[in-house]
């Protein structure tokens, strides 16, 4: 099952060691490992048979995504596959006789949406395309792209014309220094700031559709995986230091003060889990209006309950958690990231309301 | 014997149509939400007419065996009942007890004698039963029960008390769990089953007023009651092993049981409905942001809760904690039960503080409901009792 092979691969391959020896790298991932995640086919999971694809579906990615979250390990899986989604979802055939085939077998491509106010709004943008025989003259900036340095491609948002667009610019179309390394609350990833400013494209490289709403969805349901399965590794790192550290002559697991919290943290878990199941499940069938309204429950229940957890490991390890060495950190870390990644608990919560209560 | 879509259909019409026609609608009174909240006459005479009702016109016990007064057929008729039933929201099946865990039990195990004596006066209300298990000073030690069946001649002799007797003064029969012998291998070892008649002497049904100011169950009292010896079901020693396998039944582990709606018990559906009619500085309460994100919150949490039943159906996807999800549901649903009660209120504005009665919005059963709520948050286990299971056998941390 792919369950059990991912669970295989993310745990040898990811000891929480090698994610710290990582950090202090300027890539998050090798290239050997890289390598190995194109072998097993997992580049080509979403794209369709008819390029070069294994043709299966973007909910395959669950448990591999949710194993990646359990061991802190970083490739740019997720961020290729978001790409080749925004392709297959919006490209024309051209760009996606070019770019599908070689993302299936490992060309990394990433997608560049945010902006640096942060908006959650995708439409909202503040970086600008403009037109002169058949190019587009780009401006402003892009943030928070994740593997953007690493990346053969990267997919753009902009505000062309007063309409939002997708756009994809080559590696060899972006200047010198206009990528910068920027400083993010998860240590394990690596994202940039991408200045637009002076770069020119070719009118071919827009997208046919705008499917701000398909890349959305797909990341907010691998957001999802990669936050139960950090949920569930933090769980056990809590329940592990509850078990073996002693204090008054007891093991501190002991005391109901932090038993039943941690319980809490076991059912939030299973919520979680149950809710990102639940929108996997139906990712193929369910309209548009049930899908959204799973997506955006399991968001708003994994941003609040995995940061939660996060926060609760730090404070049960005592003092130990307060210093770096702590694994509690990378985790609490890891949640507040993917919290303010496609709207917080309150945001969705604010999405939902129309389409539960009116 | 299979039975055709087409004729499950037309089953379904039948059952939904004769509903409609005899749904006893309003009494004029504030209904229980479930057995276990019936407090007054006028509520279990309501309800008691309202079973008998249903299986004389053939919708009660519809599989049960035909010969003990059941209706022979195949479950899928009852289940259809039920459903239709609790989409009708017409009241529910007051002899739970009777119907739901000693009727099953008694088929799966009794004698021909005890089925003919007892099947057809569960389903048709005429005999209620009740039941005995916990008592006051054991209260989820059920093993360590301590009320006393001595033999004399052809009788046991009853003496000890049971507590949270529901409907025990309605009731002919009660399952009593009592103990026969004190020098067993273990505590056990020494306890009897009984079907035991609640109208003899020296039995004694005391209501207890709730924290609601209603009646909705007893301590009964065994003042050296005499019962006949026949009572007894199987042989002495196995009360155990027969009130183990009553709590499947009660906790619906196992099949058998006779049907019909069990509980009218409000859901999260409920309090959105609420909500919808509800004002706050006369405008519709859901303008008010702060109400529809904590309604927002709650049909999360709902839903989170509904999605773990399926869940658990399938291995791989349980396979890490894979009691995670079955024990901890009883303290999911009874919390999440009690908060939306408490939230309920708060959507009343100052009428949050009326209680059961014919200004209160709703006659007062969010009120109601709130205190009753309690109930399942204490019996079968507190919730704080609960999460010591669930952190020691689930997560395996150390005993508190």
């Amino acid at each position: 099952m792919l369950l059990d092979t991912a669970m295989d691969f993310c745990s040898t391959h990811s000891p929480v060691t090698s994610v710290r020896t990582r950090i202090e790298e300027e890539s998050d991932f090798s290239d050997d490992l890289w390598r190995q995640v194109i072998d097993l086919g997992w580049t080509a999971i979403i794209i369709p048979e008819s390029y070069a694809g294994l043709g299966l579906s973007m909910t395959d990615l669950v448990p591999i995504v949710e194993s990646m979250g359990r061991n802190l390990m970083t490739t740019p899986l997720v961020s290729s596959t978001l790409a080749a989604h925004a392709l297959i979802e919006g490209g024309s055939e051209e760009q996606k006789n070019t770019w599908l085939p070689r993302i299936a077998q490992g060309a990394i491509a990433t997608i560049a949406l945010a902006e640096a106010e942060g908006s959650w709004n995708l439409k909202q943008l503040t970086s600008f395309g403009t037109r002169t025989n058949g190019k587009v003259q780009l401006s402003g900036s892009k943030n928070l792209v994740e593997n953007a340095a690493a990346a053969d491609v990267i997919l753009i948002s902009i505000n062309l014309e007063g309409e939002p667009v997708l756009a994809l610019i080559e590696k060899s179309l972006i200047p010198d220094g206009a990528l910068t390394r920027e400083i993010i609350i998860d240590e394990t990833r690596r994202a940039y700031q991408l200045d637009l400013d002076g770069i020119i494209i070719d009118e071919s490289m827009l997208l046919a559709s705008c499917c701000l709403k398909q890349i959305e969805y797909a990341t907010l349901l691998l957001l999802c995986a990669e936050m139960a399965g950090g949920h569930a590794a933090v769980l056990n790192v809590i329940v592990e230091y509850l078990n073996t550290r002693k204090q008054f002559d007891r093991y501190i697991g002991s005391y109901q003060a932090l038993k039943h919290p941690t319980v809490q943290i076991l059912i939030d878990m299973e919520a979680s889990r149950s809710h990102l199941y639940h929108a996997a499940t139906i990712w193929n069938t369910a309209t548009e209006d049930e899908l959204e309204i799973a997506l955006r429950m399991a968001k708003a229940h994994a941003s609040e309950s995995f940061a939660h957890a996060g926060d609760r490991a730090v404070q049960f390890h005592g003092g130990f958690g307060f210093t770096y060495e702590c694994d509690a950190q990378l985790f609490l870390r890891r949640a507040l990231w993917c919290q303010y990644q496609f709207g917080d608990e309150k945001y969705h919560r604010q999405l939902l309301a129309p389409l539960l209560l009116d | 014997m299979s039975v055709s879509e087409q004729e499950l259909k037309e089953f379904r019409e039948e059952v939904s149509a004769w509903l409609k026609e005899n749904n006893p609608g309003d009494p004029g009174f504030l209904l229980p939400e479930s057995f276990m909240e019936v407090g007054t006459d006028e509520q279990f005479e309501y309800l008691r007419d309202w079973q008998s009702k249903v299986y004389h016109a053939g919708y009660l016990g519809m599989a049960w065996p035909a010969e003990y007064g059941g209706g022979g057929k195949p479950q899928v008729f009852q289940d259809i009942v039920t459903q239709e039933m609790a989409r009708q929201r017409v009241p529910f099946m007051t002899n739970t007890i009777g119907l739901n865990w000693a009727g099953p039990l008694i088929l799966s195990r009794g004698t021909e004698d005890e089925k003919k004596k007892y099947i057809k006066g569960i389903l048709s209300a005429e005999d209620i039963w009740c039941q005995g298990f916990s008592e006051p000073d054991h209260g989820s030690d059920l093993g360590n029960a301590q009320t006393r069946a001595v033999r004399d001649g052809d009788d046991y002799i009853i003496s000890g008390s049971k507590i949270w007797t529901s409907l025990g003064t309605y009731a002919r029969y009660m399952i009593l769990l009592a103990r026969t012998s004190t020098d067993g291998p273990n505590k056990y070892a020494g306890l009897s089953f009984f079907l035991s008649p609640m109208k003899v002497e020296g039995v004694d049904p005391v209501p207890i007023k709730k924290l609601t100011s209603e009646y909705g169950f007893c301590q009964t009292y065994f003042n050296d009651a005499r019962i006949p010896g026949t009572c007894i079901m199987g042989k002495e020693g196995e009360g155990w092993q027969i009130a183990m396998e009553t709590l499947m039944y009660e906790r619906g582990a196992t099949g058998g049981q006779a049907g019909g709606l069990a509980a009218m018990d409000l859901n999260i559906n409920d309090v959105l409905e609420l909500a919808k009619r509800s004002t706050r500085n006369g405008k519709p309460a859901l303008e008010d942001p702060l109400i529809r994100d904590r309604m927002v919150q709650f049909l999360i949490e709902a839903k989170g809760n509904a999605l773990m039943i399926p869940r658990t159906r399938i291995t791989a996807l349980n396979s890490e904690r894979p009691m995670a999800v079955a024990m901890s549901g009883k303290l999911r649903g009874t919390e999440l039960k009690r908060r939306f009660c408490q939230f309920a209120l708060s959507l009343q504005a100052a009428n949050g503080g009326r209680f059961v009665g014919p200004q209160a919005i709703d006659g007062g059963k969010w009120q109601r409901s709130y205190f009753n709520s309690f109930s399942a948050t204490i019996g079968g286990g507190t919730s704080q009792v609960q999460r010591n299971i669930v952190g020691e056998r689930v997560l395996g941390l150390p005993k508190s």
